[in-house]
């Protein structure tokens, strides 16, 4: 199934080759977990800080339950903020 | 102890400058800035005072900390009742002149009165006096601060100044310091225009040497910024993104206020995000970003220093504007950007150049752009008043505006009067995305509910930065709420509120916050200054200054009824992403709010809550 991966911020080298400024259409496997994307991107725990399927927080404990729909949306960004 | 002692009151209807010792039972109480200016201002002001009339006051106030080799140290903010709202004001900026006045030897600086012609003061260690400032009225604050250096002829002097949108009466005009940095909101830089006062320059070379125990402050400062250093947020990921770094997060979770707050999310995010402003220029190849900058003393430096591309509509004859100059922060990013639909990167920095080098609060003026934008098209608006076309997404319309409001002309005179006084005035209250007339900034309540009580509690009017609940419901510091929920946050708001006023009255950074918790600067504060602080002690600080701010506004006529939001908040559910079909559940909110707060159905402070907290 495809889904769209968001890597912002230092993360964006993480993204294949021919990607936009931070995101990509990619291929992964039916039933792949938000787990299984990060790992497929060589993304570390501490690297994904934040994590959201359709814009909605997931927690790293749930990372390996949450499985992806064709279509879903999942954004990356290492710790930041703001104001 | 770290306070200098010292006050100097200037008196522009007499053209005195004189000094006064500072009230140290009030430090003991408030400790400085925010918390301590209040305090004076309080006692000072009739709360029913005309806010551009000679009975306001104005107050310059450094923290206990400014100046010292805290990391963060150099802040000051400015106080004063607001022509925006009719609030309590308190705007705090960052850059030097903060740490150069408490370097002169003054913790505070209180204006009165009403000079009979321009004038500008210039403070040099112990001496202040008023001097004439006709030469530089009607000019800018880049140009004033041009002029200051040349006419001291000193390239050390420290600057802060309004322009000449406060001069014209624009009501969200800011006090400019040091060229870009900005006490920015609620228009107290249209107060200190409305004294006749067009800047202050201040060299100080005395140092800030009166620390209670300089051995153990040193070894507390040194361990704090350890953490800021060790913080992958403080040392990372602020210094290299700055805060715009947000555009895409809280686009992505469907918080971003668009085009007056009508949309939740902007198809224009990544284009004027901290991320592209990393990216080259097709142009001329080098990007937006030149390199991020840090206030004094400061160990993060989330500054953004940027230039416009010389061959951009908006400079392209104007090669004043080709240098680079303080770039776009997340809030200014916003309300020029994503709530005025228009997504050209350089046309937003451009007319954040303008803000700065005129002097106007980017979030108030950006959203009242907005306001016009929709007023425009839905017809009420025209062409006749507007001058050009003004649509959304209109990058001309941006820059226009930003021109005319800093200098007064055509629509800008409309513009300036912020978002709620240009609905009403064409008949469409409703469409102010505004709280005690104050614009609101960068968080849409529908998509993070929190931030909805923050802006209708704020006692200046919508804000962010009173309780920057965001940091939890979002970004999980300390930790993580769900955004989508009230449960939870109205004590989660009075923990923020509460600790922020600690903070906010100590000459430091509330941005520390990313990594510093009360345990981490109360050791700093406890060290420099007389008295024993604890985190619990700042936090009731905190909570003093809170309620004192909310019992000037009550006798100023602000009531309960005043904490509420734009209906639109309230009735129009958003309509894309995660908060798909929400809207702000203040009611749900407030109530328990007012009862966690010691407070009266009414909102008002019961007089168990004023007599436990002193006042």
């Amino acid at each position: 199934m495809r889904i769209t991966l968001k890597l912002f911020a230092s993360l964006a080298e993480h993204l294949p080759p021919g990607a936009g400024r931070n995101e990509a259409e990619v291929e992964v496997p039916d039933g792949a977990s938000v787990q299984d994307v990060l790992d497929r991107f060589n993304l570390s725990q501490e690297q994904a800080h934040l994590v959201t399927r359709n814009g909605v927080f997931v927690p790293c404990s749930l990372r390996s339950e949450e499985r992806l729909d064709s279509g879903d949306a999942v954004a990356v960004w290492p710790p930041v903020a703001g104001g | 102890m770290a306070w200098t002692g010292k006050i100097l009151r200037v008196n522009l209807n007499d053209k005195t400058c004189k000094e006064e010792p500072l009230n140290r039972e009030w430090a003991q109480q408030y400790l400085g800035q925010r918390g301590l200016a209040t305090k004076y201002l309080v006692e000072e002001i009739d709360p029913k005072a005309d806010p551009l009339g000679p009975d306001n006051k104005l107050i310059f106030a450094t923290g206990p900390l400014t100046g010292t080799m805290a990391s963060t140290g150099g802040r000051y903010s400015v106080i004063t009742k607001s022509p925006l709202t009719n609030c309590v004001a308190c705007s705090n900026s960052g850059g030097f002149i903060g740490q150069e006045l408490k370097n002169a030897g003054w913790d505070m600086v209180i204006v009165e009165g009403k000079a009979d012609g321009p004038v500008y003061l210039y403070i040099e260690n112990e001496k202040a006096e008023l001097l004439p400032a006709d030469d530089i009225w009607g000019t800018s604050v880049w140009h004033t601060d041009e002029w200051l250096h040349k006419r001291h002829q000193d390239p050390l002097l420290r600057i802060a100044a309004v322009g000449r949108s406060a001069e014209q009466g624009c009501l969200y005009s800011a006090v400019i310091n040091d060229l870009h940095r900005a006490a920015g909101r609620s228009g107290v830089g249209t107060v200190m225009a409305s004294k006749n006062l067009k800047a202050m320059a201040v060299r100080g070379t005395l140092g800030v040497g009166n620390i209670k125990d300089p051995k153990r402050f040193m070894q507390a400062v040194n361990a704090a910024k350890k953490v800021l250093a060790d913080n992958a947020v403080t040392g990372q990921g602020l210094p290299t993104y700055g805060t715009q770094v947000l555009m895409n997060v809280i686009n992505e979770i469907g918080a971003l206020p668009t085009r007056n707050a009508r949309e939740v999310q902007f198809e224009g995010a990544n284009e004027i995000s901290g991320e592209a402003m990393h990216e080259p220029r097709p142009t001329d190849g080098k990007p937006n970003l030149v390199t991020n900058a840090g206030c004094f003393a400061c160990t993060i430096a989330c500054g953004r220093i940027s230039t416009v591309d010389k061959g951009h509509f908006s400079v392209k004859n104007k090669p004043e504007y080709w240098g680079a100059s303080g770039g776009l922060e997340y809030e200014a990013a916003w309300a020029l950007g994503s709530d005025t639909g228009v997504d050209d990167l350089d046309a937003l920095t451009y007319a954040n150049f303008i803000c700065n080098e005129d002097g106007m609060d980017p979030i108030s003026f950006g959203a009242t752009v907005a306001a016009a934008m929709e007023l425009y098209g839905r017809g009420v608006l025209t062409t006749e008043q507007t001058g050009i076309p003004f649509d959304f997404g209109s990058a001309e319309a941006l820059v226009k505006a930003a021109e005319w409001v800093a200098t007064g002309e055509g629509f800008g005179k409309d513009l300036g009067l912020g978002s709620k006084r240009l609905c009403e005035k064409y008949g469409h209250p409703e469409l102010s995305m505004t709280v005690k007339g104050q614009e609101f900034p960068a968080y849409d309540p529908r998509g993070i509910q929190g931030m909805g009580l923050t802006y209708a509690t704020s006692n200046r009017g919508a804000c962010h930065l009173r309780s920057y609940t965001v940091a939890s419901e979002v970004l999980g510091i300390p930790e993580k709420t769900d955004p989508l929920t009230a449960e939870g946050k109205p004590a989660l708001v009075k923990a923020f509120q509460d600790a922020t006023g600690a903070v906010d009255s100590s000459g430091l950074c509330v941005f520390t916050t990313f990594a510093w918790t009360l345990e981490d600067i109360a050791p700093q504060i406890d060290a420099a200054c007389e008295g024993e602080w604890t985190p619990e002690r700042l936090l009731e600080l905190g909570e003093r200054v809170w309620n004192l701010e909310r019992q000037f506004n009550l006798a100023a006529g602000i009531t309960g009824a005043d904490d509420t939001l734009p209906k639109r908040l309230l009735e129009e559910p958003a309509a894309t992403g995660p908060a798909k079909g929400l809207v702000n559940k203040l009611d749900e909110m407030l109530p328990e709010y007012y009862q966690l707060r010691g407070w009266t159905p009414d909102g008002v402070p019961t007089p168990e809550t004023l007599q436990r907290l002193g006042l």
